[in-house]
């Protein structure tokens, strides 16, 4: 298996274990998109989602330290950022949860809306990357 | 204490992020590409996370009485399959695969201070805030 195989997978372990320790710690659901919405609505009372996305940005500049792995390039049209940004937040916010609420913590708690949510946003996501790159869409 | 925790679990999650491929849009969209030339690299990302998060929930919680820095456990308490939860999904999926970035990723690449994402990001809450919006002026009057 190639290294990037196992680098997904201990990525995946760390994420795993992250939303554990949310748990045990503060009894909170590791959801991204939950998180960052009761940080910016409620910053007082949600003051600690605050800092656990200040971790996350942390976090993600440790790896690229540590391992002098090259920062990823991002090269987006802007109207589709805005665009894909927009439909994100609203999808995540219809449907209560991201690739780590319901992908993550949700099938980890064999919850059926979740693992009804992440086969739709997985097949949805296939569909989309379809039509982008292969759909001959006129 | 809980402040410091929360931090913490903020940075193994993003260095996690970061780790597994998922902060690089042409992994995901690599990823994402099924019916075309995939890349199942990142399917991986969901194996470790459940392999650490089903036991937990499965086993472990129930142990635990409560957090260890807060008074409950708080988990979700919905349980209905509608039309809003799929319509949601669905509309995230294709978000997702426009552009490539879901929230954690979104987040965690700020890191790599590129202005391109901060548009994402302020677009997400956007949406959010919308539908929150239009949530609540649907229930206020009803």
């Amino acid at each position: 298996m190639p290294d990037t195989f196992f680098m997904a997978l201990a990525g995946g372990i760390c994420i795993g274990l992250a939303t554990v320790f949310l748990m045990i710690t503060l009894g909170r659901i590791g959801g991204i998109s939950g998180i960052v919405f009761s940080a910016v609505k409620n910053p007082i009372e949600y003051s600690w989602a605050i800092l656990f996305l200040a971790g996350l940005i942390l976090g993600a500049f440790l790896f690229h330290f540590i391992s002098g792995h090259p920062i990823p390039i991002f090269e987006v049209p802007i109207p589709l950022m805005l665009a894909g940004g927009f439909i994100v937040g609203v999808g995540t916010k219809l449907g209560s949860g991201c690739t780590s609420g319901h992908g993550i913590c949700g099938i980890g708690r064999l919850s059926v809306r979740s693992i009804i949510a992440t086969c739709t946003f997985l097949l949805l996501g296939f569909i989309t990357v379809y039509l982008r790159l292969h759909g001959s869409v006129a | 204490m809980k402040l410091l925790m929360a931090l913490l679990c903020g940075t193994l999650f993003g260095f996690g992020l970061a780790l597994s491929g998922m902060t690089d849009i042409a992994n995901v969209i690599g990823f994402l590409d099924l019916f075309g030339n995939w890349n199942p690299t990142l399917a991986f990302v969901m194996v470790g996370g459940i392999l650490v998060s089903l036991p937990f929930f499965q086993f472990g919680l129930g142990k635990i009485k409560a957090p260890l820095f807060a008074d409950v456990f708080r988990l979700p308490t919905k349980t209905d399959i509608d039309g809003r939860l799929i319509c949601g999904a669905a509309l995230f999926g294709i978000g997702w695969g426009l552009v490539g970035l879901c929230p954690g990723p979104a987040i965690g690449s700020l890191a790599y201070l590129d202005i391109d994402i901060l548009y994402f990001g302020v677009a997400m809450l956007t949406g959010m805030f919308v539908t929150d919006f239009v949530d609540r002026s649907l229930t206020a009057k009803s």
